[in-house]
């Protein structure tokens, strides 16, 4: 007996509809519908470890701007962000900021960095 | 200041267009209003932008980035914290407005890309108070992203578009209790991946085939009445349910901002925005317009297309090139929104179609071109392009989606 388990890729905004075939065991037997590589990644993370791009913003220091919006720089595992989010939200750091600069490398040993998403100038004055 | 073209907004499709203008050797000035450009984009800080475009995936700030740095690199003029006033047709003149004071922009030809704004509170006609606590998605996104204000601490969202279910993650993220999102139709408004990974991820219900009915409180929010509603949208007496609430975001639709020009330009039916070709041509020869001010569009990408195909045409036009003659493009069965108005065969025939309901399997049918799609959803624009050959010698371009 194998069952069927739908998803929908989160991957892009192309929301590709995965068909995952589980044996008894729950050991994937196939995985059909997506139209990309990642999509067979996001299937098998999906049962597996769940994981997500977490998009969020951190307090700058100086800036022209109170805030940096960052990302990590891979998805992370779904389980550990709300304790990102904990990390994050006591995270200040002082402007300037290039976007793409990384602003804390391997956050909490989830193998990502968090990766500015903006340029934040120093404030004139 | 005389220029060969004005580009008015500096959002995704003001800043392609205006790209486009210089790339062509003409000279170009883009207006915007902000103290930055980049528009929305600023403050959407999550990913998903750029697949098409740059094929990768980019968040909003890293999208508008990419634009910036090449508008600096292109030395191309920008008039931030500039407001354009008033637009004298006949003299291809701007009025603009800024802290230095009155500007005339003498132009050779014009691209207008303001965007869109929110559908606000008001025009929803919700009985009860009106206390502080109720947003727009957009507002609340830049009090959260750009100014480090939360809007609230409990907080209801009205409306399952893209942006409702985006802020319904981003206030939960920011330690927002999001008690649900109130949707009136029978399935959500925005993309299913925004379903899953902004409310499923939080275990955040979603009340399908409801509405606000009441809010109540005498100087902030305190309650909002839910109630199901039937199928033609009118609430259901006795369905009644009660959240406690300080904070109400709308996320009911955005309008496509055509002021400057709507009572000079043909507007485009279907999307309420400025009707234009697939050239971005507008019904006065010398004015271009792309965007979300000519219709809604669900991809950035989308966007950028548009407004470097208007920023290529205001610029041609402005050496002395004139194209034409048009061909009109209409909406016909199951068609809710088709945008453009018209076809140049300057260019190939690039249509953007909502569908007016689900259509399991539907073929869409323009001149001598069909295409059959699956699982069709008025939140999700199609993009095709219709090869020349399909609609020779047409004197009217209908678009239909036939069910099958």
């Amino acid at each position: 007996m194998s069952a069927l388990k739908r998803l929908v890729c989160v991957q892009c905004p192309l929301g590709c509809k995965i068909s995952v075939e589980l044996s008894d065991t729950n050991r994937i037997l196939s995985i059909v519908g997506n139209r990309c590589p990642r999509g067979e990644e996001y299937a098998r993370d999906e049962l597996e470890n769940p994981k997500r791009v977490l998009t969020t913003s951190v307090r700058v220091l100086n800036g022209e701007y109170p805030l940096v919006s960052v990302k990590t720089n891979k998805p992370v595992p779904k389980s550990l962000i709300p304790e990102l989010m904990k990390t994050i939200r006591n995270l200040k750091v002082e402007a300037p900021i290039e976007c793409g600069s990384v602003l804390v490398e391997d956050v909490l040993g989830t193998g990502a960095d968090l990766v500015a998403t903006r340029t934040v100038r120093r404030a004139k004055g | 200041m005389k220029v060969d073209v004005v580009v008015i907004g500096g959002g995704a499709a003001g800043m392609a267009a205006a790209l486009k203008v210089s790339e062509q050797g003409a000279r170009v000035v883009l207006v915007e209003r902000d103290e930055r450009v980049g528009g929305i984009l600023n403050q959407c800080i999550h990913n998903g932008f750029g697949l098409h475009y740059f094929r990768e995936e980019l968040t909003g700030p890293e999208y508008a980035e990419r634009f910036k740095k090449a508008l600096e690199e292109k030395d191309i003029e920008v008039l931030t914290n500039t407001f354009v006033k008033a637009l004298d047709v006949r003299e291809k003149k701007l009025v603009v407005v800024s802290e230095d004071g009155i500007r005339i922009l003498e132009t050779k030809a014009l691209v207008y890309a303001a965007g869109a704004r929110e559908r606000a509170f008001g025009s929803l006609m919700v009985p009860g108070d009106r206390p502080s606590g109720i947003f727009t998605a957009g507002v609340a996104q830049r009090f959260m992203n750009v100014e480090n204000r939360l809007p609230g601490k409990r907080a209801l969202i009205l409306g399952s578009g893209d942006i409702g279910l985006i802020m319904a993650r981003r206030l939960t993220l920011e330690g927002v209790e999001v008690v649900g999102v109130v949707e009136r139709l029978p399935y959500p408004g925005g993309l299913l991946r925004n379903v899953i990974q902004c409310l499923e991820d939080f275990g955040i219900p979603l009340f399908l085939s409801s509405t606000v009915v009441e809010v109540r409180g005498r100087e902030r929010l305190e309650e909002v009445v839910v109630a199901k509603v039937d199928e033609n949208f009118q609430p259901i007496p006795g369905t009644e349910k009660v959240f406690e609430v300080d904070t109400l975001i709308l996320s009911v639709g955005l309008i496509p901002q055509i002021e400057l020009l709507e009572d000079l330009v043909e507007v485009n039916p279907t999307s309420k925005g400025i009707a234009t070709s697939n050239l971005g041509q507008t019904s006065i020869e010398w004015i271009f317009a792309a965007g979300n001010c000519t219709a809604i569009y669900d991809l950035v990408d989308y966007v950028t297309y548009e407004g470097e195909m208007a920023g290529k045409y205001a610029a041609l036009y402005a050496k002395g090139e004139r194209f034409g003659p048009k061909v009109a493009v209409k909406a016909g069965e199951n068609v809710m929104v088709v945008q453009p108005n018209w076809y140049d065969p300057s260019e190939e025939l690039t249509l953007y179609v909502r569908t007016r309901k689900v259509i399991e399997k539907g073929r869409l049918v323009v001149g001598s071109f069909e295409k059959t799609f699956e699982e069709l959803v008025p939140s999700e624009m199609l993009r095709v392009k219709i090869p020349r050959r399909h609609l020779n010698g047409l004197s009217e371009i209908v678009v239909e989606v036939k069910e099958e």
